[in-house]
């Protein structure tokens, strides 16, 4: 008799195929483009600090309309070019004295202020608070600069659409229009465009993205040339696809990391137009503040009242480069081949 | 070459003609007369005046009297300033323009090419990250900021340099530095990331296995190579000097013609306007054509492959 060798019923019972069959796939989960792109963002910490940067600046501009500390264009003679002064706290520069003919004064006492009475960043020459003045001017430029580069990618996508899609002597008379728009230095362009819109805040922008689009329009055309030969394209075209269903459908998703670094280099030089223009004098108009007029304002008093143009330098300049580090995180994380 | 040549400047011409004839037109939309106190003016005398800008004959008129003169360098007559010559306003202030552009532009370029080379050369090293920060601060401060600031530190605290106006060398110094630092930051970045991608490729390795030494690699092949795609930013920079001097200028009370093009728009002067209008565009249309055909002779792979668009 041979040995019984005695086996649970349970032995017999099938596997589950489905773990093993698990075991031995490699895989990561799959990533949408924008997944994926923000899996390479997330990486480059400098890249989120900016973005963190512009998030608090977005907010506190945007904010601004509903809560801000004073009524930015409330004039208030009495209390006027007084310095910065912060509660509670005693150190030259927050304190509100100033230096005046050699000695430090209490510019608060002076005016006559009460002691309740502290503006943190200080006044201008009206009495305007100037932090109320600096979200509101910071709202006005990010609004211009937002505004003229949605404008502009709308006018530069579609130009260089077109322009690449139809190809042949419809391209290259776009072509030519277009370098004959750039032979003419960009300011020149916005300077005549604002002339005859008349200075303000939607001449300023219409003229900042009427001057720009072209940058754009080129990079798309020259994308297009290349993705129009693709067999996807191809193919939708002999299914049937409308020219029009083609270009949403498969031509701008496949562009679409072009337009947003594009899109991203695009706003701070608008920034810089509209800081620019202002600044010289042909932008945005009283009382309406931007960035570019205050600095305006303030560079009128730098030598006695520096603080005037400190803090609107100091937050053009961080908006400035926290959108530069940003567009250039972004430009490694959508196109990771350019990354060495 | 010859060929090549002679379509660039047709080309130039063409755009040329349209600038003028759009700038042109554009100037006729708008509302303003040379007239001024136009209330005390009796209608005679303000006909008199008009017929003096010879603005009372139809459009038409008076714009094949402006091609014809902007071809033999007449601008017509400024509205600000009577009876003076556009194109003597323009002449007698291009000098100082052009001598700060041209400084400008080597103290951004070729300080810019070091530094982005040695950026590239010494890439995830603190010297790659402090120039790069470097760079950064250069695109993101804008120059009249960096104007300002250098006039009050440089000028004012310091006492080493003239805060404005035009005499010798050392007023030309502070204005120089803040229109350089933009071009100077463009330059850095972008021969940095030229240079990376020529120290990764195959003949730096060859060279480098054949035994030359790092700094003859570096200069032989490396920093030749990556200078060359340098040369096509030149027309970019030259507009953001362009840009950069109207405003500068402004600060610097230097007697250029952006300081003049600023003027001009601030009081209605047309003709002015629209000369230096012109006069931008051809400087770049120029800077333009030179660095292509520069950018043909140093680099012999674009002559052969033919070098429309």
């Amino acid at each position: 008799m041979a040995d019984e060798v005695k086996l649970p019923a349970d032995s017999f019972e099938p596997l589950d195929k489905s773990k093993h069959l698990d075991s031995e796939k490699i895989a990561a989960p799959n990533l949408t483009f924008m997944q994926d792109a923000w899996r390479r963002l997330k990486k480059n910490k400098s890249a989120i600090v900016a973005m963190i940067i512009l998030i608090i600046f977005f907010v506190l501009a945007f904010g601004s309309a509903f809560f801000s500390p004073h009524n930015p264009n409330a004039v208030n003679p009495q209390f006027a070019n007084l310095p910065p002064k912060w509660p509670g706290i005693n150190i030259n520069g927050i304190n509100g004295t100033l230096v005046q003919a050699g000695s430090r004064v209490n510019a608060y006492q002076a005016a006559g202020a009460g002691a309740g009475v502290h503006y943190w960043l200080g006044t201008d020459y009206l009495g305007r608070d100037m932090l109320s003045r600096i979200l509101f001017g910071t709202r006005i430029s990010l609004t211009v600069a937002i505004v003229a580069t949605a404008v502009d990618l709308l006018i530069g996508v579609t130009f260089g659409l077109f322009s690449g899609w139809k190809g042949g002597w419809v391209d290259n008379f776009m072509q030519r229009v277009i370098e004959i728009i750039m032979s003419i230095p960009t300011l020149v362009v916005v300077v005549l465009l604002i002339l005859i819109l008349k200075p303000g805040m939607m001449s300023i922008t219409l003229a900042i993205a009427f001057s720009s689009w072209t940058t754009m329009a080129r990079l798309i055309r020259a994308q297009t040339l290349e993705l129009k030969e693709q067999e996807y394209v191809l193919a939708a075209k002999t299914l049937g696809e409308s020219s029009i269903k083609v270009a949403f459908k498969h031509l701008l998703p496949n562009l679409s990391s072009i337009i947003i670094i594009q899109t991203m280099f695009t706003i701070p030089s608008a920034i810089f137009f509209e800081a620019f223009l202002s600044f010289v004098g042909i932008g945005i108009s009283a009382p309406q503040a931007s960035l570019g007029t205050l600095l305006n304002d303030g560079q009128k008093n730098f030598q006695f009242l520096p603080y005037q143009m400190w803090y609107p330098a100091i937050v053009l300049s961080l908006i400035m480069i926290a959108f530069n580090i940003f567009a250039d995180g972004l430009r490694d994380a959508f196109d990771p081949q350019t990354k060495e | 070459m010859a060929k090549y040549l002679l379509k660039r400047i047709f080309y130039l011409l063409l755009t040329l003609f349209i600038v003028i004839t759009v700038t042109f037109f554009l100037m006729k939309l708008l509302p303003g007369t040379p007239l001024q106190n136009q209330q005390k003016l009796s209608p005679a005398q303000q006909h008199l005046i008009l017929k003096q800008y010879g603005l009372t004959k139809p459009v038409w008129q008076q714009y094949l009297i402006y091609v014809g003169g902007v071809f033999q360098g007449n601008f017509g007559t400024s509205f600000q300033f009577s009876d003076q010559p556009v194109s003597y306003l323009i002449s007698s202030r291009i000098g100082p323009s052009l001598l700060l552009g041209i400084q400008a532009m080597i103290l951004g370029v070729i300080p810019g090419i070091l530094v982005g080379a040695l950026g590239a050369i010494k890439k995830n090293t603190w010297v790659d990250t402090t120039t790069t920060i470097v760079s950064i601060l250069g695109i993101s401060i804008p120059s009249f900021v960096l104007a300002v600031l250098l006039q009050y530190f440089v000028g004012l605290k310091l006492h080493l340099l003239p805060i404005a106006d035009w005499g010798g060398f050392a007023y030309t110094v502070l204005p120089t530095i803040a229109l350089a630092a933009s071009p100077f930051a463009d330059t850095a970045r972008f021969t940095r990331t030229e240079m990376v991608d020529v120290l990764n490729s195959d003949y730096i390795e060859l060279a480098t296995a054949k035994g030359l030494s790092k700094w003859g690699v570096i200069y032989h092949h490396a920093l030749r190579n990556s200078l060359i795609p340098v040369v096509t930013i030149i027309g970019p920079l030259a507009v953001n000097i362009m840009t950069g001097s109207m405003v500068i200028e402004n600060i610097f009370s230097i007697p250029g013609i952006g300081e003049q093009f600023v003027k001009s728009i601030l009081t209605n002067d047309y003709p002015t306007i629209m000369a230096v209008t012109i006069v931008y565009s051809v400087m770049l249309m120029v800077v333009l054509l030179i660095t292509d055909i520069v950018y043909g002779i140093i680099d012999p792979r674009i002559r052969i492959s033919g070098k429309s668009n």
